[in-house]
């Protein structure tokens, strides 16, 4: 407010005639206003995504405190916290979760290269585009999962065919947002590098990259998630080992404990690598300017 | 020697020749067996009505045009520079980087600098594009064009988006940076106040030949209020069959 006021006295011309004297104090408001993006979402808060699962987890912590949740049903916070430390201590849950984090892992780096390679293969070519783009728009229409029968005729029911499926879901959604973004750069920046005599390999470099980054993005994140959708679905098909096994045999046990930290393990890890690919996009698309900022 | 679906291209002097050259899009012939000639260092400027050809031109100079019908002969220098209506500054570079995007061998980025520093954008050489206003961008663009120092420099109203305050500095920076360098020049633009400004020579394109090949011959820097400038504007203006108003006759 006090800084307003100099501003009103030099400039006493501006104000309008007739208006009191303390109508300029409600300026103040008016030059707030420039701080913030007045259709964007609003300020960031530091770690502010992290309020709604805390409050989830309180309230779940409140219910069970309060005895209003039967433990059969669903076990307290505390209960699960005490089962997931013996997991620990007996080395099952690092065991379990390793195996897991390898299939997911597996299956999201032969996703993601088959992904790339297809797009820039259609993308850069008449030929690639004619010969690909059609199967994988009908694969897209396809959810990987429905092709869960004809793996397991072909492969089996052991590690190969859980890698593929994730690798199947991953590809999938690294294609087609690779590829949009890819055939969506614009004309007028191809017309560019050919006024300045850019190579193929500078091209590819300079503009194609840079300018399907933004899809390429899109697609690991989707891509990310579908690796975990696959893989929960492919550790409850006769499998020995995994998170999704022993959330299984809980299951036979009714331990629902052993479920939650399941659970848990699961969202952790969704949870971690949808953030760490998120900063990856931040630090890598510095250059946009977006509405959140 | 390269072919070329508009004919010959070969590499030598003048900085510009086109002989017989011809663009049609389907049955529409835009440019009719045009013949043009610039000379090394020379500023031409090209006027025409909207729609005349004068992008199809410039397009088919730089040769930028190989889906387009056509046949002719075309000379054009080894180096070229081509800048936009828009800036077409590749928003995920920096400044530097597109300034020296595509050049080619030792000292680029020091080269950079230097054609930065002299559009007057010293310092800015780590912004992103889309931290620089309008008439920034344009001079980065302008820097990214004169910094390989071409032979010819084509310029497709690149002035056209700017305010007219940016657009007075901008006819400064560019003629002095003509005078410092001397390209070959063939500036496309709507305002004939500007071709008068700052070419040599004004060419207007109508039916697809040139109609008017105009020498302006006045001194630099160039005064609107000059009677001769008003001169050759009105000349052009009623090439461009824009009537004129008698010249109200002031003291
Ligand atoms: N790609 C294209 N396909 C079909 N017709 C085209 C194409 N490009 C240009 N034309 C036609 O060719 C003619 C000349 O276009 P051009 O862009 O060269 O005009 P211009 O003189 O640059 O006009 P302006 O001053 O408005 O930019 C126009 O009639 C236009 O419709
Ligand atoms: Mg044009």
């Amino acid at each position: 407010m006090t800084d307003l006021l100099p501003t009103a006295r030099s400039g006493p011309a501006l104000l309008i005639k007739g208006a009191p004297a303390e109508d300029t104090a409600h300026a103040g408001p008016t030059v707030a206003r420039g701080t913030r993006r007045r259709l964007g979402p609003g300020r960031a808060v530091p770690f502010g995504r992290l309020i709604g699962p805390v409050l989830l987890v309180a309230l779940w912590w409140a219910a069970s405190a309060s005895g209003h949740l039967d433990p059969r049903i669903l076990s307290g916070p505390g209960s699960v916290l005490s089962t997931a430390a013996d997991l620990v201590s007996t080395g099952r849950l690092q065991d379990n979760v390793l195996i897991s984090l390898q299939r997911a892992g597996l299956g999201l780096l032969f996703g993601v290269t088959a992904g790339v390679v297809l797009a820039v293969t259609a993308g850069l070519s008449r030929s690639g585009e004619y010969l690909l783009d059609g199967p994988l728009q009908i694969k897209r229409a396809i959810p990987s999962l429905a092709m869960l029968p004809l793996l397991i005729l072909w492969l089996g029911i052991g590690e190969q065919m859980k890698v593929t499926v994730i690798a199947l879901g991953v590809a999938v959604n690294m294609y087609i947002n690779t590829y949009a973004s890819l055939t969506s750069i614009d004309s007028r920046y191809v017309e560019l590098a050919e006024g300045l005599d850019l190579g193929r390999a500078q091209f590819l470099r300079k503009v194609v990259v840079p300018g399907s980054l933004p899809g390429f993005f899109v697609g690991l994140r989707l891509g990310v998630t579908s690796s975990w959708l696959g893989l929960i679905v492919v550790e409850q098909i006769n499998a020995t080992s995994g998170i999704g096994y022993m959330m299984f045999q809980a299951q036979q046990y009714a331990q629902s404990d052993v479920i939650i930290v399941g659970l848990v393990a699961y969202g952790i890890f969704g949870f971690a690598s949808d953030a760490g690919v998120r900063a990856i996009e931040r630090k890598v698309l510095s250059w946009r300017r977006t509405l959140a900022g | 020697m390269a072919t070329h679906p508009g004919g010959l291209i070969t590499t030598a002097p003048p900085a510009v020749r086109t002989t017989r050259l011809v663009r049609r899009f389907g049955d529409r012939v835009v440019l009719k067996e045009l013949d043009l000639t610039v000379a090394p260092g020379e500023f031409t400027a090209l006027l025409g009505r909207s729609g005349s050809g004068k992008s199809t031109l410039l397009r088919a100079v730089a040769r930028l045009d190989h889906t387009v019908e056509g046949s002719g002969e075309l000379v054009v220098p080894e180096r070229v520079s081509l800048s936009f209506q828009d800036s077409r500054l590749l928003p995920w570079l920096r400044v530097l980087d597109n300034v020296t995007l595509g050049l080619r061998g030792p000292g680029a980025r020091e080269r950079g600098l230097t054609a930065l520093e002299e559009v007057g954008l010293a310092g800015r050489d780590r912004s992103w594009p889309h931290e620089l206003s309008g008439g920034e961008q344009q001079r980065a663009a302008l820097a990214r064009a004169l910094v390989r120092e071409p032979e010819l420099l084509l310029a497709d109203e690149p002035f056209g988006a700017l305010d007219a305050l940016t657009r007075i500095k901008m006819h400064g920076l560019l003629r002095e940076l003509y005078e410092r360098h001397r390209p070959a020049v063939l500036l496309v633009t709507h305002d004939v106040d500007e071709a008068v400004e700052l070419a040599d020579r004004v060419l207007v394109l109508e039916d697809g030949l040139i109609s008017v090949d105009l020498a302006i011959d006045l001194p630099t820097p160039r005064s609107r209020r000059d009677a001769r400038f008003q001169e050759y504007r009105d000349t052009l203006l009623t090439a461009l069959g824009v009537a004129q108003p008698p010249l109200p006759t002031t003291g």
